[in-house]
């Protein structure tokens, strides 16, 4: 057997829109096997991965506590991405974002009033966008490698806050357990409606959503992002420089997940741990494709891997196996959405018998 | 034995890997493919080894065991980027997102088990040489066959004509085609070799640096080995230089622990990664330099035509 692409004249629209649905439903057989393999029943796996948590408000509010950080991260990548400049270091910034925003609620914590919230999330902006303009720096002057430095300034990061939280940042009255102290009311972001916990972290998701989709789609800086990510060359006849651009998209998606980090911060974990993040960084990535790297399809697909994690959560309950299956599940879903994007430029030809003339190069 | 052996010893093993994963990319990435799943490929690599070697009680079997997991999984890899055209950069992400989501998962019932250490093999006479005979020749099976790798790949590369063919195809794959040469199949072999490579490093780690399985036991080093590549520039040798200097400075960390040098053991856990980013600089802010040694149509996608 062999397969052969054939370019399709036009983008395919069906495909487009089809392509992630497609993917999606590839992953749910594959991990209805995998429940198989693991010896339980898969359809009622699947059912309390997916379905169950989406039955009860208060998960529905887990649901969105999880999604507002992928949301943000994802569409600041998409920008990166489409750009052409691989930022895979969100994670990192994601962890400088809450540090720097802890900043006021840990050392300055005596000073309470309605300005720490809001200079807490510019920190936390700045924060991110200042460890992102490392690999943004290196790539623009030095010509380095940012998919290389970027991912390398995550562990720099994690083991940067690990020192934090078990040295200077320790809690003086917390029994030497590493974490900070729990920040003061005053700093922490506040829920979005009164029926659970879900806090303002996905108000920001949604609102950057709106605002990058809008600037992709209706403005000049959209315009040069596409170009430049398209073709180098033709962005720079049209008098756009790609220097620029690397700063723009790395700065820009470095303060999105550095205000995701210290939203989640504030708003969930309400005080620095070892670990603050169960890779949001790299899943965001996932999101980012799985959305097409459109802002608007980014909103729904963050929906869909943050239900990954409470599916997760849920099945360690209700089936007794561990949190492992999720990453499996964030893997294949990457997988099966990079392929079936094929579909949109190719068509795709399986050849069952070799009917046609081999050349010189036979089988492919 | 001294302590300046002893150093030199626990620099050899933790450099192995490195060059082992290394030595693979380069001949992927001369081919014109650029797969960033090394870390995923290393650590099933790593989990497939330790549990052959404890089902079978043989660590040789786990080592092909590393050896085959590597080389299918890359496969995957394969497929889709070059049978399907994804993007190289993307997919080499799911890769490594997959292999530390399912080795985490097959590999759970192992955390904590103790292993097997992958036995010595004594060269007779060579290993009494003062020196350097414990280090080079009283070393396992991985070792001898990192540098082998090595050797054996700079001629392949440079010594032969499959070589040849192979790195025309990673710097013009439409000429390649021209001429007659199978682009796709040659890329598919250099992919799983490099699957391969990276596989064996990960049991080198499961098998010989610390024999036993802990998640995500990799840590970063398959990153590490991409940017050797880049820091070797694409040269087989200096894949040996560049992974002893990486392996000496994560190695340095501990001994500068062991003897209570004042720093927070956190940021001297950092050196590996902050060198790499500096040995980065130092390589490619030469532009000049780093365009010459490039594989041209590195991360391009090839569509034959018809």
């Amino acid at each position: 057997m062999r397969i052969e692409l054939e370019k399709r004249p036009d983008v395919s629209k069906l495909f487009s829109l089809l392509s992630p649905f497609i993917a999606l439903g590839l992953t749910l057989v594959f991990g209805g096997i995998m429940f198989m393999l693991l010896g339980k029943d898969p359809l009622s796996a699947l059912y309390s991965f997916f379905i169950e948590p989406l039955t009860e408000t208060w998960s529905l509010h887990e649901l969105a506590i999880k999604a507002a950080p992928l949301i943000l991260i994802a569409v600041g990548l998409s920008v990166c991405y489409r750009s052409n400049n691989w930022n895979i270091g969100a994670e990192g910034q994601f962890i400088m974002g809450a540090i720097a925003g802890s900043i006021l609620p840990v050392v300055f914590y005596e000073w309470q009033s309605p300005l720490v919230l809001p200079l807490m999330m510019l920190l936390g902006m700045m924060g991110g966008a200042l460890f992102a303009a490392i690999p943004a720096f290196l790539k623009a002057h030095l010509n380095t490698n940012e998919i290389l430095t970027s991912l390398m300034l995550v562990y720099v990061a994690q083991l940067f806050l690990d020192w934090l939280v078990r040295g200077p940042w320790r809690n003086p009255g917390g029994m030497n357990f590493p974490e900070t102290r729990t920040f003061d009311a005053t700093a922490i972001l506040p829920e979005m409606i009164a029926s659970g916990r879900a806090h303002w972290g996905f108000g920001f998701a949604i609102l950057a959503a709106i605002l990058i989709w809008f600037m992709m789609r209706y403005t000049l800086k959209g315009f040069e992002i596409t170009v430049l990510g398209q073709s180098e060359r033709a962005g720079r006849f049209a008098g756009f420089s790609s220097r620029k651009m690397i700063w723009f998209s790395m700065l820009l998606s470095g303060a999105l997940a550095g205000l995701a980090g210290i939203a989640e911060v504030s708003g969930a974990i309400q005080q620095l741990r070892p670990v603050i993040s169960p890779g949001y960084g790299f899943t965001a990535i996932i999101v980012a494709f799985l959305g097409r790297l459109n802002p608007l399809g980014i909103v729904v697909a963050g929906l869909v891997l943050a239900l990954t994690y409470l599916g997760g959560e849920a099945v360690q309950v209700s089936l007794q196996i561990s949190d492992k299956p999720i990453r499996v599940f964030q893997g294949l879903l990457l997988f099966f959405v990079l392929s079936c994007d094929t579909l949109i430029h190719y068509k795709i030809r399986m050849m069952w018998f070799d009917l046609t003339d081999t050349t010189a190069d036979g089988v492919r | 034995m001294g302590i300046f052996e002893a150093i030199l010893l626990t620099v050899i093993t933790a450099a192995t890997p490195l060059v082992l994963a290394a030595i693979g990319e380069l001949v992927t990435e001369r081919s014109g493919v650029l797969n960033l799943g090394v870390e995923g490929m290393m650590v099933m690599g790593a989990a497939c080894a330790f549990i052959a070697t404890q089902q079978t009680g043989s660590p040789y079997i786990g080592i092909l065991a590393g050896i085959a997991s590597g080389a299918l999984f890359s496969l995957l890899f394969g497929f889709l980027t070059l049978t399907l055209v994804a993007n190289q950069v993307a997919t080499g992400l799911a890769l490594t997102i997959l292999g530390l989501g399912v080795s985490g998962m097959i590999g759970e019932s192992y955390v904590g088990q103790s292993g097997i250490k992958l036995p010595q093999i004594v060269f007779p006479i060579l290993s009494d040489i003062p020196f350097l005979g414990p280090l080079l020749f009283r070393q396992d099976l991985i070792f001898y066959l990192s540098i082998a790798l090595v050797a054996g790949v700079h001629w392949f590369l440079f010594r032969s004509r499959a070589g040849l063919k192979l790195r025309s195809v990673g710097d013009s794959h439409s000429s390649a085609h021209a001429l007659g040469i199978n682009v796709i199949r040659t890329r598919y072999l250099a992919v799983m070799f490099g699957g391969a490579c990276a596989g064996l490093a990960g049991a080198q780690l499961s098998l010989v640096y610390t024999p036993q399985w802990a998640e995500n036991m990799s840590a970063g080093r398959g990153w590490i080995a991409l940017a050797l590549v880049v820091f070797a520039s694409w040269r087989p040798w200096r894949i040996v230089a560049g992974g002893y200097l990486f392996g000496a400075v994560s190695i340095s960390q501990l001994y500068a622990q062991a003897f209570g040098i004042g720093i927070p053991s956190q940021f001297l856990s950092a050196l590996p990664y902050l060198a790499t980013i500096v040995v980065l600089i130092l390589i490619s802010h030469n532009r000049r330099m780093t365009l010459i040694n490039t594989p041209a149509a590195l991360g391009k996608a090839f569509v034959p035509d018809r």
